[in-house]
């Protein structure tokens, strides 16, 4: 079974996010970069089909600059067998629609049964790609899941969907794309040897021409979307602390939910 | 000259920081409070490849270089310095022991299970009245037909209780002193083996420290490690490699207290501003930092040159001496820093505190570190 990997190198989520003064963007000094995690359950997911039916092949694609390749190498260090890398200047800006673009585009020259998503990145949390990459692929998709069988025969699938109040259990026809939420599964790290032995994967390298695209229709120029400005989420306001007797402060309490948070 | 770590150096550290963050520092104060064993720590270190770094893949290691190496107990150093001293110790001291002076046989039997993790390795010199003077070892070893009789106790051995294969260091000849030393691999389940005392320790208390005894144990007459009376001069060499193991141990100690500080001294306002604020705490962490850093250099310098193959007993040494005396500074003052929070353990720069002290004691105290970097630079006529 082939199955394909799409993932995003994003920052850290333990790191501290700072917005450029301008707006135009983060701040990238200092931060550390990690694979989305719901692609790492994606990702965890193909290795453990794989793992589980004994033959198969899993390729890890991404679209980033130079830098995401370490992205790829984690992922082949992580039991990935091939890598493909999208990288070119003219891909950068894209939205998720350009990138979509692009990762189906390179996505049709591969052979495959299966391709697994994360449900969003945690960077710019959009969820687009995924679903949108199934469209221009005209593949059926399954988003949001939490548990994925392979049929005996390989032809269909069946996955669990967390929806409100309830789990939705549907049966999919093969190929599709299934995008990935947490509790999926939980990620193994590289070993020490898949470390080593990741070096000596091959990392396919794309541009837009490669792909037949023109540059127009890629990143910025190919894109819907327009980023204006980024700005932080306001500061909390300092909290109050109430004084006095138990019966004052719950007296104070109610007043302030009612006049101040108006929430009672 | 290049600083830079290369892809698969920089790919370890991350794995083992995030493996660390995620896995070991929450239990980290668990583990000590109780002075348990944290099994389930180390099977996941198994199955990373992580009992088997520094060792071959042919011999089911990872194969990776000494600065890997570093790296890797810097961030355990960091997390839970319990679990650098495990990894430390099984792969510096028994393991190495076994790729340094084993036969093709002996490798296969006894590195292969350390090298995967199946199995804990102890390696055992000290004893009750030879500890820097380890030439003074009253364990004895006498051949007898096809077997060797071990007899005698040794003390303060690490994975002594846990571990499942030992390198043992016994006399074979009382007559030629530190010239009459021989190692051999002694499997858990020999008759006559058997683990003393369980030590109850100021830190490090998630690593596991016994007594060995052996009463007329016997060992097979293969299981002689490296040549007959050679078991001194093979010590010093896998010293060597443990040195700039602890030297790592001790570097990520002192970087757990420095983070942790920097991290307090934002935090707690008095005076109405934050402390960090105050010069007298600047001073503190610029210190601290700084001879971090020159820890760091020490410890990478000697890695270095031990990937190219080089003799490194006066580098390693050398990281290892500096590396813990920064070590118990920068812990000393992370609770100067902290003040009565630092006593208290609520937060957990008082474990640093207590692991750090063990960094200028095991694998040759503070002072025979000093005698060893002397001797190197004195040359064998003076001393």
């Amino acid at each position: 079974m082939k199955i394909i990997v799409c993932l995003k190198q994003v920052p850290d989520t333990a790191a501290t996010i700072k917005v450029k003064p301008d707006g135009s963007g983060v701040e990238t000094e200092g931060i550390t970069y990690v694979i989305n995690p719901y692609d790492e359950f994606a990702l965890e997911e193909a290795l453990r089909i794989k793992e589980r039916l004994g033959e198969g092949e899993v390729t890890v694609i991404t679209l980033g600059p130079p830098k995401a390749k370490e992205a790829l190498r984690t992922a082949l260090a992580m039991g990935a067998d091939k890598g493909v890398h999208l990288s070119d200047p003219a891909f950068e800006g894209g939205d998720s629609y350009a990138t979509a673009k692009a990762l189906a585009r390179a996505i049709q020259g591969l052979p495959y049964d299966l391709i697994l998503c994360g449900k969003q990145a945690v960077d710019d949390d959009a969820a687009q790609v995924g679903p949108a990459m199934a469209e221009l692929l005209g593949l059926p998709q399954a988003c949001v899941i939490t548990k994925l069988e392979i049929d005996a025969n390989r032809k269909k699938a069946v996955v669990h969907r967390q929806i409100e109040g309830a789990s939705e259990i549907m049966e999919v026809s093969l190929p599709a794309v299934f995008t990935a939420q947490k509790g999926l599964n939980e990620p193994r790290y590289p070993s020490l040897k898949g470390i080593m032995g990741a070096k000596k994967k091959e990392i396919a390298e794309h541009n837009p021409s490669s792909l037949g695209l023109s540059p127009e229709e890629v990143g910025l120029a190919g894109s819907k979307v327009k980023i204006l400005k980024l700005s932080p989420p306001p500061s909390r306001a300092t909290g109050k602390i109430l004084e006095g007797e138990p019966r004052e402060q719950a007296s104070q309490l109610v007043k302030l939910l009612r006049e101040e948070a108006k929430i009672i | 000259m290049n600083f830079e770590l290369t892809d698969e150096q920089k790919a370890v550290q991350q794995m083992v920081r995030e493996f660390a963050r995620e896995e070991i520092v929450t239990k980290a104060a668990i583990y000590d409070e109780k002075a348990e064993f944290p099994w389930e720590i180390i099977h996941k270190l198994a199955d990373l490849g992580l009992l088997g770094i520094i060792i071959p893949q042919e011999y089911g290691g990872a194969g990776m270089d000494y600065i890997s190496y570093a790296l890797i107990l810097e961030e355990f150093g960091r997390a839970d310095a319990s679990i650098a001293l495990t990894v430390e110790s099984h792969n510096s001291l028994a393991a190495n022991h076994i790729y340094l002076a084993g036969t093709e046989d002996q490798k296969q039997r006894y590195l292969v299970p350390l090298a995967r993790g199946e199995k804990l390795g102890a390696w055992a010199l000290t004893e009750p009245e030879a500890g820097s003077d380890a030439s003074s070892i009253k364990t004895t070893a006498v051949l007898e037909g096809d077997h060797w009789t071990l007899n005698g106790s040794k003390s303060f051995i690490t994975q002594g209780s846990v571990a499942g294969i030992c390198v043992i260091m016994a006399s074979t000849d009382r007559t030629l002193g530190k010239k009459g030393i021989s190692a051999f691999i002694v499997e858990r389940e020999t008759p006559g083996f058997r683990i003393g005392r369980k030590e109850d320790k100021l830190g490090l208390r998630a690593s596991d420290t016994a007594q060995l005894h052996f009463e007329d144990a016997r060992i097979p007459k293969e299981n002689l490690l490296g040549q007959l009376n050679q078991g001194f001069i093979d010590t010093l060499r896998v010293l060597d490699g443990g040195r700039i193991g602890i030297a790592s141990m001790a570097v990520g100690i002192a970087r757990a207290a420095l983070e942790d500080s920097l991290k307090y001294a934002k935090e707690r306002v008095q005076f109405g501003q934050p402390i960090a604020s105050f010069q007298a705490i600047q001073w503190k962490l610029a210190d601290m930092a700084t001879q971090i850093d020159a820890a760091r250099l020490l410890v990478h310098q000697a890695a270095f040159l031990m990937d190219k193959g080089k003799r490194v007993t006066k580098e390693a040494s050398m990281a290892k001496l500096y590396a813990s005396e920064v070590a118990m500074r920068a812990t000393v003052e992370a609770i100067q820093i902290h003040g009565g929070y630092g006593y208290i353990k609520e937060y957990p720069v008082e474990r640093y505190f207590r692991d750090a002290k063990l960094c200028q004691i095991g694998e040759g105290t503070s002072e025979i570190q000093r005698l060893v970097i002397a001797r190197q630079l004195l040359g064998r006529e003076i001393s």
